[in-house]
C-alpha cells in the first residue's frame, strides 16, 4: 500500500516537472489558436466515434436486439462453443510458436552480426504484408488435394487442409513476425555490450539470456504477446479459405460469425461477435497497461 | 532510430556471445517450415501453369475489374488515413484534453477487433437501413454495396498504420524551428507546410505505404461491405476465394501471384524510400 503511493507521488512530481517545463515552452495562447485546437480536436473526436465507437456500440446494440435471453441462447449454442474453443487452441498455438520464433529470431538478428542480416529480417516480414487470403492459399497449395506434398500426406492419413491443424497453420502464418517486431528494435537498440561482457566473464547461454537479455525485453515480449494474440484470434481471411466452413469441426468464431451473418440470422452473429468484441477490449486494455509499465 | 551493429569481432574472429548456432538453427528452420516452404508452393504450382492461359486469366475482365477496384479504393482510403492519421497524430501530441489517453488507446481497435466483426458492423452502419447509411439514403447516396463502402472499410483497417507511425516523430521533433518561424514572421498554415511537413513526411509516407498494402490484401472487413457485384464491387482477393470455391486452383495461384507480385513492389518502395530517407537523418 505504502509502496504504491510512493510511486504515484514520484509520478505526481515528474507529470508536474514536464508539464511545468511544457508551459514554460509553449507560446502564450491566443484565440484564434485556442479556436484552431478546439476545431482539430473537434475533428479527430467525430473521426473517431463514427469510425471505430460506433461499429462496436452497433455489436452491443444489435447482439441485445432480441432481449437477453436470445442473446445467451445464441451465445451458448453448441456450434459456438466449439467455434470458440477451436479459436483458443489456435490462438494459443499461434501465439506459443511466433513467441518461440520471435525471442530466438530477435536474438540472432540484434547480437551477432552476419552475412545476409538484413535479407533474413525481410524474410520474416512477409507474411506482414502478404493477404491473408493468399496465406490461406498457400497452404492449400502445400498440403491439399493440388498441392505437392498433399499426396504424401492423403497417404499417410493425415488432413490438413479443411481441418484443424490447417486452420491452425495458416493462423501462425498470419502472425508470424508480431512478437518478433516487437522485440528486434528493442534489443537493437540495447546493443550487445552487455551480454559480451557477461560471456568473457564466464556466463553461459541461458544464463546470459535470463539475466541480461530477458530483463530488457520483458515488456516488449509481453506486448507482442498482446498484439500476437490479438490477431491470431480474429484472423478471418486466411483461415476462411483453409478451414472448408466445416460447422462445429473446423470453424473458428470469425467464420461462425460470417455464417450466421450470411443465413440472416444477424442477432446471432452480433451476438457472437460481441464475445469478439469483448476480447478485443480486453486486448486492448492490457495493451495500454503494458505501455503504461513499460514507461 | 535503429542502431545500427557495427561489424566487429574480436580479434580472433570468434563471436564472444554464445548461442548463435542454436539461434540461427531455430529461426532458419521455423522460417522455412512455416513460411518459405509454403511460399514456394504458390511459385511451383504456377510453373505448372500455360503461360498463355495464365495471360488469358490475369487479363479477364472481371480480374482486371478486380485489381482496380482494389487498388484504387486502398489508394484513396491510404490518401484519408494519411490525412486524419496525421491530424489525430498532431491532436494526441500537441494538445492536453480530458480523454486524451482513452482517445490514445483506441486507436489500436482496428488491429484488436476481428475483421469479420468490423466488417458485419459497418456494413450494418452504412446500409440503406443503417445509423448512418439511411441518412445518405435519403439524398440518393448508396454507401454499402459500393466502392465507397469498400473505401470505408478500408479507412478503418488502415487508422493505426498512419497515427504511429508519424506520432513518435512528431513527439521527437523540436519546436524550436516553428517558433523561429513564427517569429520571422511565417503564418500557421505556411509554418506547417514548410516547417513541421517536411519533417514528417517520411514517417507519413511509412505509414501511407502501410495502409495501402493492408487495404490491398485486406479481406475480412471489406467483403460484407463490398457485396460481391462483378465488375464493380469485386475486390481482388475476393476473386481468388471465388475461384477457390470453383475449385480453379490455377486460376486462384494466378491471381494470387499477381497480387503478390504488387505488394512486394510496393513494400520494396517502401523500404527503399525510407532507407532513402535515412540518409538524411543519420549523424
Amino acid at each position: 500500500m505504502s509502496k504504491k503511493k510512493q510511486r504515484s507521488y514520484s509520478q505526481d512530481i515528474v507529470g508536474d516537472s514536464i508539464h511545468s517545463i511544457q508551459k514554460v515552452i509553449e507560446p502564450p495562447a491566443d484565440t484564434s489558436s485556442r479556436i484552431l485546437k478546439y476545431l482539430l480536436i473537434g475533428i479527430s473526436i467525430l473521426f473517431l466515434f463514427l469510425m471505430l465507437v460506433l461499429p462496436l456500440v452497433v455489436v452491443v446494440v444489435n447482439a441485445l436486439r432480441d432481449g437477453f435471453h436470445t442473446y445467451v441462447e445464441a451465445v451458448l449454442d453448441e456450434y459456438s462453443i466449439k467455434a470458440l474453443q477451436l479459436t483458443l487452441l489456435a490462438t494459443v498455438i499461434a501465439v506459443t510458436v511466433n513467441t518461440i520464433f520471435g525471442v530466438f529470431a530477435s536474438y540472432l538478428l540484434s547480437k551477432f552480426y552476419f552475412r545476409g542480416r538484413q535479407f533474413l529480417a525481410t524474410l520474416i516480414d512477409i507474411p506482414f504484408s502478404i493477404s491473408p487470403v493468399i496465406a490461406g492459399l498457400i497452404f492449400i497449395l502445400t498440403f491439399g488435394n493440388v498441392g505437392w506434398m498433399g499426396e504424401f500426406f492423403y497417404e499417410h492419413n493425415i488432413k490438413i487442409v479443411f481441418a484443424a491443424p490447417g486452420v491452425i497453420l495458416a493462423t501462425i502464418f498470419v502472425t508470424f513476425p508480431f512478437v518478433f517486431r516487437e522485440l528486434f528494435p528493442v534489443l537493437n537498440a540495447q546493443g550487445k555490450d552487455e551480454e559480451e561482457a557477461a560471456a568473457l566473464m564466464g556466463a553461459k547461454g541461458f544464463t546470459i539470456f535470463r539475466k541480461i537479455t530477458f530483463p530488457h525485453i520483458k515488456w516488449a515480449l509481453l506486448y507482442g504477446v498482446i498484439l500476437c494474440t490479438a490477431r491470431a484470434m480474429g484472423e478471418f481471411g486466411a483461415v476462411s479459405v483453409i478451414s472448408g466452413h466445416l460447422r462445429g469441426k473446423t470453424n473458428t468464431l470469425p467464420l461462425h460469425v460470417e455464417i450466421l451473418y450470411n443465413e440472416f440470422n444477424t442477432t446471432a452473429a452480433f451476438a457472437v461477435s460481441s464475445i469478439l468484441v469483448l476480447l478485443a477490449v480486453l486486448i486492448l486494455i492490457a495493451r495500454n497497461f503494458v505501455e503504461w509499465k513499460k514507461k | 532510430m535503429e542502431q545500427q551493429i557495427v561489424k566487429v569481432k574480436n580479434k580472433k574472429g570468434v563471436r564472444v556471445i554464445p548461442g548463435f548456432g542454436l539461434s540461427m538453427g531455430v529461426t532458419l528452420t521455423m522460417l522455412s517450415c512455416l513460411v518459405l516452404i509454403p511460399l514456394i508452393s504458390i511459385f511451383v504450382s504456377a510453373s505448372h501453369l500455360n503461360f498463355q492461359e495464365f495471360i488469358e486469366v490475369i487479363t479477364s475482365r472481371q480480374v482486371v475489374s478486380g485489381y482496380i477496384v482494389s487498388l484504387s479504393c486502398a489508394f484513396f482510403a491510404a490518401v484519408i488515413n494519411a490525412i486524419f492519421g496525421m491530424l489525430l497524430a498532431w491532436v494526441l501530441v500537441r494538445y492536453e484534453f480530458p480523454g486524451k489517453r482513452i482517445m490514445d488507446g483506441m486507436i489500436e481497435l482496428p488491429f484488436a477487433l476481428p475483421t469479420a466483426v468490423a466488417g458485419i458492423s459497418l456494413t450494418f452502419l452504412y446500409s440503406d437501413q443503417g445509423w448512418i447509411g439511411s441518412l445518405f439514403a435519403q439524398a440518393g447516396i448508396k454507401i454499402a454495396y459500393t466502392r465507397v463502402g469498400i473505401t470505408i472499410a478500408m479507412v478503418f483497417v488502415g487508422i493505426p498504420f498512419v497515427v504511429r507511425a508519424v506520432q513518435p516523430v512528431l513527439e521527437k521533433l523540436d519546436r524550436q524551428y516553428e517558433e523561429a518561424a513564427m517569429m520571422l514572421g511565417a503564418g500557421r498554415v505556411y509554418t506547417f507546410f514548410r516547417v513541421v511537413l517536411p519533417e514528417l513526411f517520411p514517417s507519413l509516407l511509412a505509414g501511407f505505404g502501410l495502409a495501402f498494402a493492408r487495404g490491398i490484401g485486406e479481406y475480412g472487413s471489406v467483403v460484407f461491405i463490398a457485396g460481391n457485384i462483378p465488375y464493380k464491387t469485386q475486390i481482388a482477393p475476393l476473386l481468388i476465394m471465388s475461384k477457390l470455391e470453383q475449385f480453379k486452383y490455377s486460376d486462384a495461384t494466378a491471381i494470387a501471384l499477381v497480387l503478390l507480385l504488387l505488394s512486394f513492389i510496393l513494400m520494396f518502395f517502401i523500404n527503399s524510400l525510407q532507407i532513402y530517407m535515412q540518409r538524411f537523418h543519420k549523424v
